[in-house]
């Protein structure tokens, strides 16, 4: 796949709520390294970068630049949250839904749907209602809602938060496979393991600040910053 | 207790003989209240999803006025329409007082407030769930707006429901603008208004059965039709 919103560069970027400032400046040049991951402790400000990179949080100052226009970049990217959002709908609406709104007749968006249902192990029950799907498969129906419309790029806010190993694994598989096929990731975690086997760069952030942004190798073979140091081995930063 | 005891006896012999005076009458309350449902469910709902996907200027004073106007007196509306509808008005030329028309232009005009209020609440509550879902899937305002009508149709129709109770119900206006002539404009409500007004409160009693059974069985008929207790399903 050709990934037509790379270069990302992100300058002086600012976000605040009600005044008080939530990250920021951030300074960011990403080039689309396959899996980039954004450590960093509980209220470093991951879930809030993720969101300004997507369009989904205000950006007070500074400016994101996409490589194509905006609006090109939205249509391109999709995101997945914390908390999997369901439309009360069963399993099969919910994953039409993303195709349905993008034009693709109501033939191939079924036929779609029930590939990637099959693909994530929802298929037997695809009229089920999603909001009535355990946390596990809630989070692989948002996965899958997520990457059926084939996009450039998916944000991923913590996607395996509460998830036990099984699910775990099967998430990973999917996003190992999703990279192969040239999409580019970006997410968050607080899982160190999983940042070890699925990152291929790591943005680490601390109170809202960008610490490091590092090839992945590098960052958890020599961390360059002492803060970054002390998250891997698993002391309090602050 | 006599008066009672002796409405229900009526009420349940005009109902068992057919009595083609109470069917029409019932069957013209029906028609009339039931297209003022569709009309006003076609104009409340979509407005409530409006507002509540929809960020303006003037965005809460609308929702307050929405909400103060599900106060709105029957009789002044009813005294609006006849003066817009009668001769002398406006809407003169379309010959539309005194006619089951102007009762529906009526019960429009007092269930849109109500309706949309209700619904506004709901499609509020969705729009929260989804907000952030929506925004990030790019769609367009239209597709939202179609996205909550269609996931919260169930508590829509409690929104309706609230309209139709309301307008089947409704007496003031529709007496004004209908006139309650015989064969044409008589209701439910305003023979029941006209029969007390004769002192036949047994009638006017067995008139009031039929009406509360008649709301009863429209209830009970769009719950089951639309399965809203059903396990699993919104």
């Amino acid at each position: 796949m050709v990934n037509s919103l790379f270069p990302l560069t992100v300058r002086d970027a600012v976000s605040k709520r009600g005044g008080v400032p939530l990250i920021g400046p951030i300074q960011l040049d990403l080039k689309g390294a396959g899996i980039t991951v954004v450590m960093g402790p509980n209220g470093s400000g991951k879930t809030t970068l993720l969101r300004l990179l997507h369009g989904a949080a205000r950006l007070n100052h500074g400016s994101i630049r996409w490589a194509c226009d905006q609006e090109q970049a939205r249509d391109a990217q999709t995101f997945v949250f914390q908390r999997p959002i369901m439309l009360r709908r069963s399993i099969l609406d919910n994953l039409i839904y993303p195709l349905r709104t993008r034009g693709v007749s109501k033939a191939k968006a079924q036929e779609q749907a029930e590939h990637w249902a099959e693909r994530l192990g929802l298929g037997g029950f695809l009229s089920r209602q999603a909001p009535s799907l355990s946390g596990g498969e809630q989070q692989k129906l948002a996965l899958a809602r997520a990457l059926i419309t084939d996009p450039e790029l998916v944000f991923l806010d913590e996607p395996c938060a509460s998830l036990d190993a099984r699910t775990m694994k099967a998430i990973e598989r999917i996003l190992i496979d999703t990279r192969a096929n040239g999409t580019q990731i970006i997410m968050s975690t607080h899982d160190m393991g999983q940042a070890r086997r699925l990152a291929d760069e790591v943005v680490f952030l601390l109170n809202g600040k960008v610490h490091e942004h590092t090839p992945a190798h590098d960052f958890f073979a020599s961390p360059q910053t002492p803060e970054a140091n002390a998250f891997l081995n698993g002391d309090i930063v602050e | 207790m006599g008066d009672f005891w002796s409405g229900l006896g009526q009420a349940a012999w005009l109902v068992l003989t057919f009595d083609s005076d109470l069917l029409a009458i019932a069957a013209r309350s029906l028609q009339v209240s039931l297209t003022a449902l569709l009309i006003a469910s076609l104009l409340a709902m979509p407005l409530a999803a409006f507002l509540a996907v929809r960020r303006f200027r003037w965005r809460r004073n609308v929702i307050a006025l929405m909400n103060a106007l599900m106060g709105l007196p029957p009789v002044v509306v009813g005294l609006i329409v006849y003066i817009l509808l009668s001769r002398s008005g406006p809407f003169g030329i379309l010959g539309l007082l005194f006619t089951p028309s102007a009762m529906i232009i009526a019960q429009v005009i007092i269930i849109v407030p109500l309706i949309a209020s209700i619904a506004h609440q709901s499609l509020r509550d969705l729009w929260q769930e989804y907000h952030d879902l929506l925004i990030s899937m790019n769609v367009t305002q239209g597709q939202k707006i179609r996205t909550l009508l269609w996931d919260a149709r169930r508590a829509l129709l409690t929104a309706a429901l609230a309209g139709f109770g309301r307008a089947i119900g409704e007496v003031g206006a529709i007496m004004i603008v209908g006139g309650n002539i015989d064969h044409a404009t008589r209701v439910l409500t305003t023979a029941i208004a006209l029969e007390t007004g004769k002192g036949d409160f047994a009638l006017a009693l067995a008139l009031g059965f039929v009406l509360i059974a008649i709301t009863i069985t429209v209830n009970f008929a769009v719950h089951w039709i639309s399965r809203t207790e059903s396990e699993g399903r919104w």
